[in-house]
C-alpha cells in the first residue's frame, strides 16, 4: 500500500490510497512497520544474547577458581574451594543431585500418569475441570514453602516409616541405616516427588486429551472395556508425551534449591543408604555454602552451577526431541 | 452367524435434547440395510444405539427396545462390552490405531479377549486380511504401522479388525465418505461378499451407493431444524428407489432436497 | 429368517453375569467392619494403618468376587480403575497436607501487625516482628522483573507469530526460549551475580534481584503470549490489512487486542510463578531486617528469603513468623491464580444453554 509523499487532505496515511511511491523515498508508513517490525526482531534476538551471555559469563567467572583446583573437578567429593590449596569436585553433589531427582520420578511419574488417566477418562466429566484445577494447585505452591512443610512436617513425620522400611528391608543395602532417620535423601526426593508431580500430570493430561476420538471408538467398538480402551488407544498414542513430561519434570528437581536445602543435612559424600542423614546436591550446596563462600569459594560454586546448566540444556534437548518425534508420528497419519 | 435386529420404539436423547424419536424396524439377518436421509436426521445417532456405542458420547442416552435375536441388548445388567463384541463397526474416517503394526491393528481386537497364540493370531490375520480384499496387497509388509497404507487400505484394515473379532452384525457409519471412488468401490465389493455372513447396517449420504450395495433401505428424516430424527419408511430397497409410498421419500430420493 | 436354529450358546446370555450394584458397597462395608474388629482384637492402632490394611484387602476381595462373576478382563478394568482413582486422591494429600498446615501454622503469627512491622531490632526469640520489610522487597522486586519482562515477552512473541514464523532465526529463538523455560531458577541467580555484581561491580539490591527475576518470568510470558496470538483468526488480519491498514498498525490495534484477555491471563500465572522464586534471590538480594525501600541501593529481603532465614533458625517464634510469612505468600499467589483463571472464565465466550 502506497501514498502520496504529502497527503493533501490530512487523511490517515494507512488508509489513504494514492498514486505509487516517487522513487527514492519510502512512505512514511512503511517506515513505521519496518521499525517495528526491527524492533520485535532484537527482541528475539536479545534471548540469544542473555542465553549466551548466561554461558559466557558462568565459564568467565569459573575459569579461574577451575585453575587454582588441585583434585579432578568432576569426579572429586570435597569441597574446600577456599582452603589452601584449594581442593573441589563436585562427584559427591552430582550424585546426590541424579539420586534425589531420579527417585523423586519413581514416585512421581506413576502417580502423575494415574491422575492425568483419571482426568481425561474416568473423573465425571463436570468435575474433571475443578480436579485438574486442584492438581495444578499443587504447582502454584512456592519452593520455599514445600521446603519449610518438609523441614517443620515432613522430616519428623517420615522418621517412623524409614524406620520400617529399614526394619523389614535393611538387607537392601539403600535401606540399611544405623538408626537415625529425617533429613535424609529420601525425603529430599519425596518434597522433589510432591514438586513435580502436577508439571508431569498436567503435560500427560494434555496429550492425553489429545488422543483422537477416533481411537477411543475404535477400541470401544472392538468390545474394549475402559482399561483396555486405555491401553490399547491412550497409552501408546501419550507415550512420547508422557516420556517428554518425565524428563522435563527431571529438569524440573535437578534444579531445585531451597527445598531441598531446607530437608537435606548437607555432607559431601557419597552414599547408597537414602533413609539416612546426609547427601547434597549442586543446587542446595550453592544457597548452602553462599554465604560463607570466600573469592574462589565463590567461583567454585559458579563452576557447580555450570555443571548443572549444562545438565538440564542436555535434559530439555532430550524432551525436545522426543516431542519431535512424535510430531513425525502423527504427520505420518495425517 | 448373522442375526436379526428387531428395534422398537426407539429414542435417544443428547442431554435434554431428544435426536431421535420412535423409530421400529426390523434388520433381516444376511441382508444390507441401508440408512439414508438428510444430514442430522439421527442415522448416525440411530446406528450408534444399536451397539450402544452412543454411549460413549457424553449426555447420550437411549431408551426403547433393540432385540438381536430375541434378546434386548438394553436388558439392565448387561455389559456394553459384551453387545461390541457382538455388534461390530465400522467409522466414516479410517482409524487404524497409529501405534500398531498392520498385524497388529488387526488382532488388537481378539488380544483384548485373551487369545494370544502366535499361530492362531497368524492364521485370524490371514484368514480375516483375505476377507477384507486386503491379504494380497499388505501380506509382504504387516510390520509396517496400520498408517502407512493408503486412505482406502486402512478403511479395509479396519474393517478386517472389527470382523477379527467375528461380531454377529456389522455396522459402517459412511464407511466411504472419506475415500476416493476407487476405493469405495472395492469397499462396495467387499460390503457385498461379507453380507453373507454378516447382518450389515450401513448409513450412507451416497443415493447411488445405497442403490447398489443394499437390500433394503431406510429412509431418515427430520421435520424441521431441532425436532428429532423420524424413520420415514423402509422397504426392499428397488420398492424404496422406484416406488416409494411417501412422498416425503420420493422428493429426497429424486434430490428435490437434502 | 428368526426360525433360524442357533447352534451356538448366546454369547450375550453367557456374559450377562453381573454383580447387583449392591454388591462392591456390602463388600466395601464388610471390609471396614473386619478390619474395625481386627483393630478390636489386636494391638494395631491409628488412622493410617487402618487405610493401608483396609484398603488393599478390599481391592483385593473385590477383585477377586469381580473375576468370579463377570470375567477376569472386568475385574482388571475394575482394578485399573480403582488404582487411578487413589492415584488422584494421593495427589490430593500433599495439597491437603501442606495448605493446611500452612493455613493452622501460619495463623497463630499472621495479622495486620506481622503485615505492618519489619524485623529491625526484634530477636529471634521475640514473639513479635512481622514482614513488612519483606512485602515491600517482594513488591519492588516482582514490579522490576514485571516492566522488564512483560513488554521484552509480548515483543518476542509477536515476532515470533507475525513476522518470523517458518524461518530459522525464529525457530532458533523458540528452541532457545525453551531452554530459558528449563534454566533452573539458581543458575540464573548465578548469572546475574557473576554479571551484576562481580563482574560490573554493584552492590547487592532488589534490582540484581529483579534482573535473575526477568529472566525466570521472561520465557513464560513469551511462551503464552505466542499462544494467545496463535489463536487469534487469520481473517481478522487479513480484513484488516485488506482495508489498507499497516502490518503494525494490525498487529498493535487488532490482533493484540483480540488476544489480550489470554495474554494477561499468561502474565499473572507468571508472576505467580516468580513471587516465590528464592534461590535466585538468596545470590542478589542477599537479605536484611530492615526495611530498604530503595530497590537500587544496598540489600533488601524479599517474602522467600524471609521464610528460608526464620526457617533456618532454631527459636519456635522465627518458625511462627516463617509460617505466617508462608501463608502470606500463599495468599498472595493463590489471588494472583484466582484473579487469572477468573479473567481466562469471564472472557471465554460462553456457549448458550
Amino acid at each position: 500500500m502506497s501514498q502520496p509523499r504529502t497527503p493533501p487532505n490530512g487523511a490517515r496515511d494507512e488508509l489513504s490510497m494514492g498514486p505509487a511511491v516517487v522513487a527514492g523515498r519510502r512512505p512514511r508508513g512503511a517506515v513505521w512497520d519496518a521499525l517495528f517490525a526491527g524492533l520485535t526482531r532484537t527482541a528475539a534476538g536479545l534471548v540469544l544474547v542473555l542465553m549466551a551471555a548466561i554461558a559466557a559469563f558462568l565459564v568467565l567467572r569459573a575459569v579461574p577458581a577451575l585453575r587454582k583446583d588441585t583434585v579432578n573437578f568432576f569426579t572429586a567429593t570435597q569441597w574446600s574451594p577456599d582452603d589452601t590449596p584449594p581442593a573441589f569436585g563436585i562427584g559427591a553433589l552430582a550424585y546426590g543431585t541424579v539420586v534425589t531427582s531420579t527417585l523423586a520420578l519413581l514416585m512421581a511419574v506413576p502417580v502423575a500418569v494415574g491422575v492425568a488417566l483419571y482426568l481425561t477418562h474416568i473423573a465425571p466429566r463436570r468435575l474433571a475441570q475443578p480436579m485438574a484445577y486442584l492438581v495444578d494447585l499443587l504447582a502454584a505452591v512456592p519452593s520455599v514453602v514445600y521446603g519449610l512443610w518438609g523441614l517443620i512436617f515432613l522430616v519428623p513425620a517420615i522418621g517412623p516409616f524409614s524406620a520400617f522400611l529399614s526394619e523389614r528391608f535393611g538387607w537392601i543395602p539403600f535401606f540399611a541405616s544405623d538408626g537415625i532417620f529425617g533429613k535424609s535423601m529420601f525425603t529430599a526426593s519425596v518434597v522433589l516427588a510432591i514438586m513435580v508431580l502436577p508439571i508431569i500430570a498436567a503435560i500427560s493430561r494434555e496429550v492425553f486429551r489429545q488422543v483422537p476420538a477416533d481411537h477411543i471408538e475404535a477400541a470401544y467398538a472392538l468390545g474394549a472395556t475402559r482399561w483396555e480402551m486405555m491401553r490399547t488407544a491412550v497409552l501408546p498414542y501419550g507415550r512420547p508425551g508422557v516420556i517428554s513430561a518425565t524428563v522435563l519434570g527431571f529438569g524440573r528437581a535437578l534444579g531445585e534449591t531451597i527445598a531441598v536445602a531446607l530437608v537435606l543435612s548437607a555432607n559431601y559424600q557419597i552414599t547408597y543408604r537414602i533413609l539416612t542423614p546426609g547427601g547434597n546436591t549442586i543446587a542446595a550446596n550453592i544457597a548452602n555454602t553462599y554465604g560463607e563462600a570466600g573469592h574462589n569459594g565463590r567461583g567454585a560454586l559458579i563452576a557447580s552451577g555450570l555443571v548443572l546448566f549444562a545438565i538440564t540444556l542436555v535434559v530439555n534437548l532430550v524432551a525436545r526431541s522426543v516431542v519431535a518425534r512424535r510430531k513425525d508420528l502423527s504427520g505420518a497419519q495425517g | 452367524m448373522a442375526k436379526r435386529i428387531d428395534i422398537s420404539g426407539l429414542n435417544v436423547y443428547y442431554g435434554s435434547f431428544k435426536a431421535v424419536e420412535d423409530i421400529g424396524m426390523t434388520v433381516e439377518p444376511r441382508s444390507v440395510t441401508a440408512l439414508i436421509g438428510p444430514s442430522g436426521c439421527g442415522k448416525s445417532t440411530f446406528l450408534r444405539t444399536l451397539n450402544r456405542m452412543h454411549e460413549v458420547i457424553p449426555g447420550a442416552r437411549a431408551e426403547g427396545k433393540v432385540l438381536i435375536d430375541d434378546e434386548d441388548i438394553y436388558a439392565p445388567g448387561l455389559d456394553p462390552v459384551a453387545v461390541r463384541r457382538m455388534v461390530g463397526m465400522v467409522f466414516q474416517r479410517p482409524n487404524p490405531f497409529p501405534t500398531m503394526t498392520i498385524y497388529d491393528n488387526v488382532v488388537a481386537g481378539i488380544k483384548l479377549q485373551g487369545r494370544r497364540r502366535k499361530s492362531e493370531l497368524d492364521g485370524v490375520v490371514e484368514r480375516t486380511l483375505k476377507s477384507a480384499n486386503l491379504w494380497g496387497e499388505v501380506k509382504d509388509r504387516l510390520a509396517k504401522p496400520g498408517a502407512s497404507l493408503s486412505g482406502g487400505q486402512q478403511q479395509r484394515l479396519c474393517i478386517a479388525r472389527a470382523i477379527a473379532v467375528e461380531p454377529q452384525v456389522l455396522l459402517m457409519d459412511e464407511p466411504c465418505s472419506a475415500l476416493d471412488p476407487i476405493s469405495t468401490l472395492a469397499i462396495e465389493d467387499l460390503i457385498r461378499q461379507l453380507k453373507e455372513r454378516y447382518t450389515i447396517v450401513i448409513v450412507t449420504h451416497n443415493m447411488q451407493q445405497a442403490a447398489r450395495v443394499s437390500d433394503r433401505t431406510a429412509f431418515f428424516n427430520i421435520a424441521a431444524t431441532g425436532k428429532p430424527g423420524r424413520l420415514i419408511e423402509m422397504g426392499d430397497t428397488h420398492k424404496i428407489f422406484s416406488n416409494p409410498d411417501e412422498r416425503a421419500t420420493e422428493d429426497y430420493i429424486s434430490g428435490r432436497f437434502g | 429368517m428368526s426360525t433360524v436354529v442357533q447352534a451356538e450358546p448366546s454369547r450375550l446370555m453367557m456374559s450377562r453375569s453381573r454383580l447387583p450394584r449392591w454388591a462392591l458397597p456390602l463388600l466395601g462395608v464388610l471390609t471396614v467392619a473386619g478390619t474395625a474388629a481386627l483393630f478390636a482384637l489386636t494391638p494395631l492402632r491409628g488412622t493410617a494403618d487402618f487405610v493401608l490394611i483396609a484398603l488393599p484387602t478390599y481391592l483385593l476381595l473385590q477383585t477377586i468376587v469381580v473375576a468370579r462373576v463377570e470375567g477376569g478382563r472386568q475385574a482388571r478394568n475394575r482394578l485399573a480403575t480403582h488404582a487411578l482413582t487413589l492415584t488422584f486422591v494421593v495427589s490430593l494429600v500433599p495439597l491437603v497436607a501442606v495448605l493446611g498446615y500452612t493455613l493452622t501454622q501460619g495463623m497463630r503469627r499472621f495479622g495486620l501487625s506481622f503485615l505492618t512491622h519489619s524485623m529491625r531490632n526484634v530477636a529471634e526469640s521475640d514473639p513479635y516482628g512481622g514482614a513488612y520489610h519483606a512485602i515491600i522487597g517482594t513488591l519492588e522486586q516482582v514490579g522490576i522483573a514485571f516492566a522488564f519482562a512483560v513488554p521484552l515477552g509480548i515483543l518476542v512473541a509477536i515476532y515470533l507469530v507475525e513476522y518470523g514464523s517458518g524461518r530459522p532465526f525464529a525457530r532458533t529463538v523458540s528452541f532457545f526460549v525453551d531452554v530459558m523455560t528449563g534454566l533452573p531458577s539458581i543458575v540464573a541467580g548465578l548469572f546475574i551475580y557473576a554479571l551484576w555484581i562481580l563482574t560490573l561491580g554493584f552492590r547487592y539490591s532488589g534490582f540484581a534481584g529483579a534482573l535473575a527475576l526477568t529472566l525466570l518470568m521472561l520465557p513464560t510470558v513469551v511462551r503464552s503470549t505466542e499462544e494467545m496470538l496463535r489463536l487469534v483468526p487469520h481473517g481478522l488480519r487479513e480484513a484488516s490489512l485488506a482495508l489498507g491498514v499497516r502490518r503494525w498498525r494490525t498487529i498493535l490495534r487488532i490482533v493484540l487486542p483480540t488476544a489480550m484477555a489470554g495474554i494477561v491471563t499468561g502474565v499473572m500465572l507468571a508472576i505467580a510463578r516468580i513471587v516465590g522464586e528464592t534461590a535466585p534471590l538468596v545470590l542478589t538480594v542477599f537479605g536484611t531486617n530492615s526495611i530498604n525501600n530503595d530497590p537500587f541501593n544496598g540489600a533488601q529481603s524479599a517474602l522467600p528469603l524471609y521464610i528460608y532465614s526464620e526457617a533456618g533458625q532454631p527459636n519456635d517464634t522465627a518458625i511462627d513468623r516463617a509460617w505466617a510469612a508462608a501463608l502470606t505468600l500463599i495468599l498472595i499467589v493463590m489471588l494472583l491464580n484466582l484473579a487469572a483463571r477468573l479473567l481466562a472464565w469471564w472472557r471465554t465466550p460462553k456457549s448458550s444453554h
